[in-house]
């Protein structure tokens, strides 16, 4: 593709932050737009970016938004470091820098004429969110739409607005819980995995999708396990550390494969053997 | 294109005209000469800067230079060095940042243009080179700077005609014998006839420079005694590494006891990583200048042995010392084949050599094999 271009594909394309969206204590979104050049960014529901905080570090973090409307280029971005800091104290106008999207997909498409089953834990919920804006673009294609979702705290619930219009459909089974109640929570409380068990899909006929941290992912195998959905029914977006995005630093190995590239999102018959191994 | 070696014979004494040709035509001569009692590769001006007459002897954890009575320009076998410091450079600016207010302008470097000879190449180490292309320029994303000097390169092969006492490139079939990818092949001998090189090509570059040098036809008796003296270096190599089942028999090994064994030793300093000709893992550092107005992202050769390599939010994922070891060998054995369809090891030695504590990578995949 860039093959025999002198582009570096190392070197971003600045972009201007046009808005900025607390979406809980720790968490903000941006929408971006290119400084210069096409407006339109288009990617595929699980794809990331890297994005260049100004003189302190470049990091991958999942598209967010709509894929159906590619002007727009959101990133929701979780406050864990150095760079996830600085990033949150950018404001509206700020510069950042930009290149991507990288990485493989969630499988819309294979997941056409099934149940969708959408498994989920704190900040997981943004590489996830533009398969449902995506879903619910093209309902009629897909059978029933089920999303479980799990947080710390009610209040580090994650883009309350979409989560009240999702639960306010009747064609979207959404499921919340919390790991611990507090003020008026009347939802439930214990591990997102727990929903799996009782809820209304077709094991034989769905498809898995699941993004949170690596524990929960393992648990979330097996239920969905116990419940009799195949392997390759099951898609995990996995994380690495990443310098480069492109499968040319190294850091993000696993095993035989670069996250990068033949990840983020692996189905899971193609991961079982790898995933199971420790420090890999 | 393919290779129909033309051979020819070079007085040891006409080496020079080779030197002078690709300077004039402005190539960066890069080759070996002797600094801090080791072989090294810098640029170099003229066949006094060559490391004549030096001989090594490399064991485990183990170099040491002699200089003898020999008179061969390139009897010593290779040293801590390796050619991707001239083609994937240490350290590289990706670009700068120029600040504005709270907007930047993102300004990319020109490319270097650097033309490359590399004089000296051995077998292992072009081979080297054509794992290292796989990475850096074959793939769906390219460094582009890599990519140029590869393309400007040339490259003048030397032969191996005595083995060094870590080499185990017979094994992995990228040695002694220089096969493909080279522009001139030299193999220098000394015998009754004098001191000279035969001279093949492997391209139109390299023939075009080989016409300017005063050679003369190579004789049937010059051309055996080329052949003789690189099957002599085969016939030395003291180490093997056995390709049989090596990718399965070593996802087998993946859990096994001997890891923590490795380990035990292991300083995990990352030396093995930075000599190897291969290695290809790097690192970015932001600076900021002092004003403030300017930022510059630096790319930096990287090593897995750091616990940092593998950093997440929360923790290393190799945190313990023998998770690290076993993703260096792994990767260069067993992954490398799966990600590049080539084995990531050519047998050069040189962690063996460079390795503080002496551990011996063609021992430790054997132990390991399940
Ligand atoms: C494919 C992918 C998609 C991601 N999507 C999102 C997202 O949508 N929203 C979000 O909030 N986070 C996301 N992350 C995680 C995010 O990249 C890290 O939180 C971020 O790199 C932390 O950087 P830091 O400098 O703030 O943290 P520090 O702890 O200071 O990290 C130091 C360095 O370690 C590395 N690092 C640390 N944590 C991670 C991590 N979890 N993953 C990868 N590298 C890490 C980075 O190189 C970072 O610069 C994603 C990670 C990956 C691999
Ligand atoms: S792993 Fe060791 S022997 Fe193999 S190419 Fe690298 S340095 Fe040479
Ligand atoms: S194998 Fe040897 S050279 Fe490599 S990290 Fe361990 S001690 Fe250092
Ligand atoms: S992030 Fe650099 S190789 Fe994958």
């Amino acid at each position: 593709m860039l093959d025999g271009s002198s582009v570096d594909p190392m070197v971003v394309r600045p972009f201007i932050i046009r808005r900025f969206v607390k979406e809980s204590h720790d968490t903000f979104s941006f929408g971006l737009e290119p400084m210069v050049g096409d407006r339109d960014f288009r990617f595929a529901p699980g794809q990331f970016n890297m994005l260049y905080v100004y003189g302190v570090g470049e990091v991958p973090i999942s598209i967010s938004g709509d894929p159906t409307k590619p002007l727009s280029l959101v990133h929701t971005t979780r406050e864990v470091g150095t760079v996830t800091r600085a990033m949150r104290i950018l404001k509206v106008g700020d510069t950042i820098g930009v290149r991507g999207p990288y990485g493989t997909s969630w499988p819309v498409e294979e997941a056409r004429g099934r149940d969708v089953v959408l498994i989920t834990g704190g900040i997981g919920l943004a590489p996830l969110r533009p398969v449902i804006y995506y879903i619910l673009a093209h309902r009629e294609r897909y059978g029933r739409i089920v999303l479980l979702y799990g947080s710390r705290t009610p209040e580090d619930i994650l883009f309350r607005k979409d989560l009240e219009r999702w639960r306010a459909r009747f064609d979207v089974e959404t499921h919340l819980t919390v790991d611990r109640a507090s003020g008026s929570w009347r939802g439930n409380v214990g591990v997102v995995t727990q929903l799996i068990r009782r809820s209304p899909f077709d094991p034989l006929n769905c498809v898995a999708m699941v993004c949170g941290p690596e524990i929960m992912m393992r648990f979330t195998v097996s239920e969905l396990e116990k419940r009799g959905v195949p392997y390759d029914r099951m898609y995990l977006s996995m994380e690495r550390n990443m310098k480069c995005g492109i499968g040319l630093c190294g850091h993000c190995q696993l095993g035989p494969s670069f996250v990068c590239k033949d990840g983020p999102v692996y189905r899971y018959d193609q991961l079982s053997d790898i995933f199971i191994k420790r420090e890999m | 294109m393919g290779a129909t070696p033309t051979a020819a014979v070079l007085d040891a004494g006409n080496l020079q005209q080779l030197l002078d040709i690709l300077q004039k035509q402005n190539y960066q001569t890069v080759g070996p000469t002797v600094r801090d009692n080791a072989v090294v590769y810098e640029h170099i001006q003229s066949v006094e800067d060559l490391p004549r007459g030096w001989t090594d002897e490399q064991t485990n954890g183990r170099y040491r230079l002699t200089h003898g009575k020999g008179k061969k320009f390139f009897g010593y076998v290779h040293g801590p060095n390796s050619w991707k410091k001239f083609l994937y450079p240490p350290a590289r600016q990706l670009y700068a940042a120029d600040r504005m207010k709270h907007r930047f302008d993102v300004v990319a470097p020109e490319p270097s243009g650097i033309k490359p000879a590399l004089i000296g190449v051995r077998a292992c180490e072009l081979a080297a080179i054509m794992v290292q292309d796989r990475v850096l320029m074959d793939g769906e994303y390219i460094d582009p700077e890599y990519k140029a000097r590869r393309q400007n390169a040339v490259i003048v092969a030397v032969n191996c005609t005595r083995a060094g006492g870590t080499c185990f490139c017979a094994s992995m079939n990228t040695g002694p014998r220089v096969q493909e990818g080279y522009d001139i092949l030299l193999t220098e001998v000394v015998d009754s006839h004098g001191h000279y090189f035969t001279v093949e090509t492997a391209s139109e570059k390299g023939r075009a420079i080989a016409a300017q040098l005063a050679t003369s036809p190579a004789s049937e008796e010059q051309l055996a005694a080329a052949r003789q003296a690189v099957d002599k270096a085969a016939r030395q190599m003291g180490r093997t590494l056995d390709l049989t089942d090596l990718k399965d028999s070593l996802y087998r090994g993946f859990d096994s006891i001997h890891w923590e064994k490795v380990a035990g030793r292991c300083l995990t300093c990352g030396n093995c990583t930075m000599v190897c000709p291969t290695c290809f893992c790097v690192n970015v550092e932001d600076t900021t200048a002092l004003t403030g107005e300017q930022a510059f992202r630096i790319r930096r050769w990287d090593s897995c042995f750091t616990v940092d390599f593998s950093y997440i939010h929360g923790g290393s994922i190799r945190a313990t010392d023998y998770s690290r070891y076993r993703q260096w060998l792994l990767h260069k054995l067993a992954y490398w084949q799966d990600q590049f369809g080539v084995v990531g090891c050519v047998g050069c030695g040189r962690c063996i050599t460079w390795c503080p504590v002496g551990i011996d990578i063609t021992e430790e995949a054997r132990a390991v094999k399940g």
